[in-house]
Formats: structure tokens, C-alpha cells, sequence
């Protein structure tokens, strides 16, 4: 059978799965919609938790960008996972214990003040926003690559299905589907890289072969730092990022992981404190499995792109080559007109390759931004995990299996980040704010409509990108780390933290970060160009600027805290009590 | 002891706790992963150079060691303040 078939079946599967499991666990109140009735078990919400936070940016594009970047690529790998190590010590259980629904309910109370809620909730809409938008278009990338639809027919696809999940499920929809989607991800990880990493090394677990001996006695990474050295790219066991630079983003990506609140939220949908750790731990194991696993399939796939292409004749190039090319995420351009492919450090197009109509002497499709430096071949780096089975020749089953899991990843994360946009409308803007006298049935319509409304605006997002959205998601950690995690961290750990220091703290931090973005990476269009890397400051790069943010709100929260009144004592007896993990019972109702 | 003194004992072993446990979280991720990697690049465990592993596979292993260590910890210390539920 095809790719193509296999493809239809193994997606019609796993989209039947989750259509079942969303009308099974049709949500009736809104502790439901909003927290899963709080009584969802640790290993379920683990799974859940899991699918959640691996998004399409884990499943496909993240080994690829480590493919190409070697160790600088390290940043995702500890900043992606050491979040969760954060989030388990420092917040999960005091968020269970106080036991509401959202962030910004937690912020609101904490710091007593309406004003605050509100910064909250524009931080999160923001932050969920910017990510959301993101992973509609890997929705629309997957479906248009594999079963040969428009992009705009891929992303509509994809909005009606994650509308059925969130619209009728509510948070217990959403949970029950991403156990599922958890499984089919992690299994169409896992399957190519075993595969791969026996047809290179003879030893099934990835995570060792990455380290082990290639057929000819060499250790493989050994090889791949030889191949970079000789073709001048930079060892692959290096890097080429400052250490400083290394530093501030890994922390800036844990930081702003512990502080998104689409994961957060999570931790509100279990029974106990104590199960609130115990699923932490649960999520950062399966997630592991997929981490450990990625820079082992970078390595193999950097090799065998190398060994396949470079100084090969694009004649006798296998047939993915071309299918990739015809897609435009490869070109080549033979510059110095000797039919081979040379593939050399530098850039071989400028930006991404603009092709013309015609073929060139070889049949090779013809771009008309070239450079002159020697490197002939461009390689988007989003295809080196959808690629990878077709490169090691793995039989069809297996690729079509990548895409089901690839829109898994991306599907299971915007609906949960859709319900925390839809949450942070009805529940913290509408219910507490302008109609606190609303019903819960009420309540419940809105939520339903906001998620609609959300739905529709993420999908008009993965339409019509705005140029920016691909830099933004990055920076939505930035944005995060620079907002809410020292909010709640304070919240937690300084008793004496007032609503004046936490409120500043929130706003100088999310500021500074929104502006170095806008001045540093994406810029305002027609407006201001963004500034080159020689102007940045401290040398740090804007992804790594939510650390420099993350420390401002800290040291401003401290200092404006000594010099204004301290906290009621009825907010210090709240944050005592929620030190205490007993005497919480179940997610309070309200 | 009173309940206040009782949560204040909780409080404070607790965040000893944490202090180490996070000590351990910055040693491996940024210790040996960033800021020593080179120096540590020098020796190798199998094909791996030693930093490139911690930053690449070591310190996520650790990770997950840390946070169940906690659970256990907590756990523990729960039963001794007879928090548990």
C-alpha cells in the first residue's frame, strides 16, 4: 500500500478514536469543563499533561533544529524538561492546595486586587495566543505534506476537530483525548527512531545507539564530528552560541515552561496535593522518553542526510530527494556545474529558496535567490523528522504512522491551550469580573462560545500567519517567565509580597520583553526593522532575554514590596495554609 | 507544638529540601552542561563526550530522578507531620 493510503487509514483511526472518547466524556458542569471534576488520576493526567506540553514544535520540528545546530540544540532538550522539575518543587502542590481553577484566579486572590487578575488574564491571552496560533499551522503543514490538501483545507480540518473535543468536553474532553494522543505520538516517535537506530548501530534503544559504534568500528558521533570538520560546519559536539547566551536561554525556556498556563492548569484537575507531585513526575518520565530519544534521531539523520547527499550525483539521488523538492523544502542549485551535490557550510539560498518555473540541466527545479557561496543545497529543518523513515528506506506504514503522531502532537496541544483562552474569558473576565452573579449553566454557555470564538481566531491565525508568528512562539516562554512564574513563585515563598510589588513586577517584566521582541526579532511592520544581532544587550538573544526580564520583575516585585504596605493578614493565612498539603479536600467549587 | 509551630517545622524542612534538590537540578543542567561542559568534553563515556551528555541526555535522567526523589521525600515528611490524607 502506498503512503498515501496508509496515511488516510491510520488518521481516520486515531481521529474516530478521539471523536469517541470526546462525546464518551461529554462535560455537564463547569468544574468539568474547566478541571476535569478534579478527579482525574495521576497517571491519566501524567499522559495528559504529557500530550499537552509536546506540541508540534517537540514532535517535528525540534529534532531538526538540533539535527542542525548539534549541541547549541541542548537549550530545548534541558530547557523544555528542567521546567518540570520547577514546576514540581516549586509550584504544582501549592497550586492543587489552594485549589481553584485558572492562574489568574490564583494571582487575583493572592494578591487581592481585581488589577492584578486582569494583568493575569492579558498575560495569558497573550502567551496562549501566540503558541496557539503556531500549532494551527502545523496542523495545516502535516495535513497538506501527507494527504496532499490545501494548507487552509488542513487547518480547517484541524479546527473542526479540536472544536468537537473542547466544545463538548470541556476540560474532560480534552484530557481523555490526550491520554490517546499521548499513546499514538510517543509510539510514532519512538517506532522510526528504534528502526533507525538498529539499521545504524545494531542496538535497539536509541538513546544508546546515539553513543554507540557505526558498522566500521567508529563511534558514530565520532563520524559526524569528522563529516562537519571536513565540510567546515562547526563539530557537531560543540556549538557556535556564547555560553552565556546557552545559559539564558535554557533558563528562560524553564522558567517560562513552569509559567505557561495551559500547563499549570493541569495540576488543578487532580484530587490530592500528593497526586499533584506524583503526576508531575509521571509527565516529565514520558516526556523524557520522547527527549531522550530526539537528539538521537538528529544524530542519525544529520548522518544520513550527509552520507546520502554529499558530493552524490542529483541523478541517481533517491526519490525522497525529489518529493521533498517538489514541495520546495529542499533545493539545490549546481553552481559549480559538476551535477553533484556539494554540501558545505554557508547558506546555499538567501533566506528560503524562491524558485522559478523552469529545471535546470539535471531536472533540478531552479531558484532565483542563490548565493554565491559554495553550499548548493538548502534543507528546511521542520522535515528532518518527517523525512527521516523515507531517508532510511522504513517501510510505508511507519512514515504514514509519523504524520498520524505528528498531528497528535499538534492537536492535543492547541486544544488545551484553547480551553485556557476560553477559560480566562468566561471564568476569569466574565464570572469574575463584569457578572459575578451568573449561573454556572450560564457560565458554562460562555465558556462554550468563547471556545468557539478562540477556535476561530487561532484558525484564521494558521491561515493567515502574520509573519511573526513562527519567531513569537519561541517567545511566548520569554513571555511567560517574564510575567507570571516570579508572580506565583512570590506568591508562594514571600509572605510578605503585596499586590504593589507583584502587580510592577508583572508589567516592567512582561514590557521589557514585549519591546526587546519587537526591537531585537520580529519589529513592527512598516514601522521598525528589528536590530541586528551587534546591538543586543548584554549579548543576549531575544529568546534568552526572558531571563534578563525574569530577573528585573523579580528584583522591582521585592523592592516596591518593602516600601508599600504588607499584605492583609487574611492573605498571609492563605498562603500559610496553602504551605500545608492536608485540609485541601477537593477542587473548591465556587 | 501547636499547629503554627508544627506548619513553621514543616515549612522549614521543606524548603531544605528543596535548596538541595535544586542545587542538584543547577548542578547537572547548568553546572555540567553549560558552564563546565568543556572542561568535562575531555573524558568520554562510551561515544559520548562527557558535557555534550549531560546536555543532551544526562541532565534530563537526573531530572526525572530528582522529581520522584521529592515525591518520596514529601511523602515522607508528610506522615512525620501527619499532613497526609
Amino acid at each position: 500500500m502506498s503512503v498515501q493510503v496508509w496515511t488516510w487509514i491510520l488518521v481516520g483511526v486515531t481521529f474516530s478514536l478521539y471523536f469517541g472518547i470526546a462525546i464518551w466524556a461529554k462535560a455537564g458542569s463547569t468544574k468539568e469543563f474547566y478541571v476535569a471534576g478534579g478527579g482525574v488520576s495521576p497517571l491519566a493526567n501524567g499522559m495528559a499533561t504529557a500530550a499537552d506540553w509536546m506540541s508540534a514544535a517537540s514532535f517535528i520540528s525540534m529534532a531538526g533544529i538540533i539535527s542542525f545546530s548539534g549541541y547549541d540544540g541542548s537549550v530545548y532538550l534541558m530547557g523544555w524538561t528542567g521546567g518540570y522539575v520547577l514546576l514540581a518543587l516549586l509550584l504544582a502542590p501549592y497550586l492543587r492546595k489552594f485549589g481553584k481553577f485558572t492562574v489568574p484566579d490564583f494571582i487575583g486572590d493572592r494578591y487581592y486586587s481585581n488589577t492584578a487578575r486582569s494583568v493575569a488574564v492579558i498575560c495569558a491571552l497573550i502567551v496562549s495566543f501566540t503558541y496557539v496560533a503556531g500549532q494551527m499551522r502545523g496542523v495545516g503543514i502535516v495535513f497538506s505534506q501527507f494527504l496532499q490538501v490545501e494548507i487552509t483545507t488542513g487547518v480547517i480540518i484541524g479546527m473542526v476537530v479540536v472544536l468537537v473535543f473542547a466544545f463538548l468536553g470541556g476540560m474532560k474532553g480534552i484530557t481523555y483525548t490526550q491520554v490517546a494522543q499521548y499513546c499514538v505520538l510517543i509510539f510514532a516517535f519512538m517506532v522510526p527512531a528504534i528502526f533507525i537506530s538498529i539499521q545504524m548501530t545494531g542496538n535497539p534503544i536509541p538513546q544508546l545507539g546515539m553513543g554507540g559504534k557505526i558498522e566500521d568500528g567508529t563511534y558514530l558521533l565520532q563520524k559526524l564530528d569528522d563529516l562537519h570538520t571536513q565540510l567546515g560546519f562547526k563539530e557537531y559536539t560543540s556549538g557556535s552560541k556564547s555560553t552565556w547566551d546557552v545559559f539564558a536561554i535554557t533558563l528562560a525556556l524553564m522558567a517560562g515552561t513552569s509559567g505557561l498556563p495551559h500547563v499549570i492548569v493541569r495540576f488543578f484537575t487532580v484530587p490530592r496535593v500528593k497526586d499533584a507531585r506524583k503526576s508531575a513526575g509521571l509527565a516529565l518520565l514520558l516526556i523524557a522518553i520522547l527527549y531522550t530519544t530526539a537528539p538521537a534521531v538528529s544524530v542519525f539523520a544529520r548522518t544520513n542526510l550527509i552520507d546520502t547527499v554529499s558530493e552524490k550525483e542529483y541523478k541517481s539521488l533517491p526519490e525522497w530527494f525529489k518529493n521533498w523538492e517538489n514541495t520546495g523544502l529542499i533545493s539545490w542549485t549546481d553552481k559549480n556545474a559538476d551535477g553533484k551535490i556539494q554540501y558545505v557550510n554557508g547558506d546555499a539560498v538567501d533566506g528560503k529558496p524562491l524558485f522559478t518555473d523552469e529545471r535546470g540541466v539535471n531536472g533540478e527545479r531552479m531558484v532565483s535567490n542563490a548565493t554565491t557561496q559554495t553550499n548548493e543545497l538548502y534543507v528546511d529543518r521542520d522535515i528532518m523528522v518527517l523525512a527521516n523513515p523515507e531517508i532510511a528506506k522504513l517501510p510505508n506504514w511507519i512514515i504514514a504512522l509519523v504524520a498520524a503522531g505528528g498531528l497528535a502532537a499538534a492537536l492535543s496541544t492547541a486544544a488545551g491551550l484553547l480551553l485556557v483562552i476560553s477559560t480566562s474569558i468566561s471564568h476569569d473576565l466574565i464570572k469574575k469580573q463584569i457578572k459575578p452573579d451568573i449561573s454556572d449553566k450560564e457560565e458554562l454557555i460562555a465558556a462554550r462560545v468563547s471556545v468557539f470564538v478562540a477556535v476561530i481566531v487561532a484558525g484564521l491565525f494558521g491561515i493567515y500567519p502574520p509573519g511573526f508568528v513562527a519567531a513569537v512562539v519561541a517567545l511566548a516562554f520569554g513571555l511567560a517567565a517574564a510575567s507570571f512564574f516570579p508572580a506565583i513563585v512570590l506568591g508562594i515563598f514571600d509572605k510578605r509580597m503585596n499586590k504593589e510589588g507583584a502587580i510592577t513586577g508583572m508589567v516592567v517584566g512582561i514590557s521589557v520583553m514585549l519591546y526587546y521582541m519587537i526591537r531585537f526579532k520580529t519589529g513592527l511592520k512598516g514601522l521598525v526593522d528589528p536590530l541586528p544581532e551587534s546591538e543586543w544587550w548584554f549579548n543576549t538573544s531575544p529568546e534568552g532575554f526572558g531571563t534578563i526580564a525574569m530577573i528585573l520583575n523579580v528584583v522591582i516585585a521585592l523592592v516596591v514590596s518593602r516600601l508599600t504596605p504588607a499584605p492583609p493578614r487574611k492573605v498571609t493565612e492563605i498562603v500559610e495554609n496553602i504551605r500545608i498539603p492536608s485540609g485541601g479536600g477537593e477542587a473548591i467549587d465556587h | 507544638m501547636t499547629d503554627r509551630q508544627k506548619a513553621k517545622a514543616y515549612w522549614r524542612e521543606n524548603l531544605r529540601y528543596l535548596f538541595f534538590l535544586l542545587l542538584v537540578w543547577f548542578l547537572v543542567s547548568f553546572g555540567a552542561g553549560i558552564l563546565f561542559k568543556d572542561t568535562l568534553n575531555n573524558f568520554h563515556i562510551g561515544g559520548f563526550k562527557l558535557g555534550f551528555w549531560f546536555a543532551q541526555q544526562g541532565s534530563i535522567y537526573v531530572f526525572v530522578v530528582l522529581i520522584f526523589v521529592y515525591i518520596r521525600l514529601m511523602n515522607r515528611l508528610d506522615k512525620k507531620y501527619s499532613y497526609n490524607e
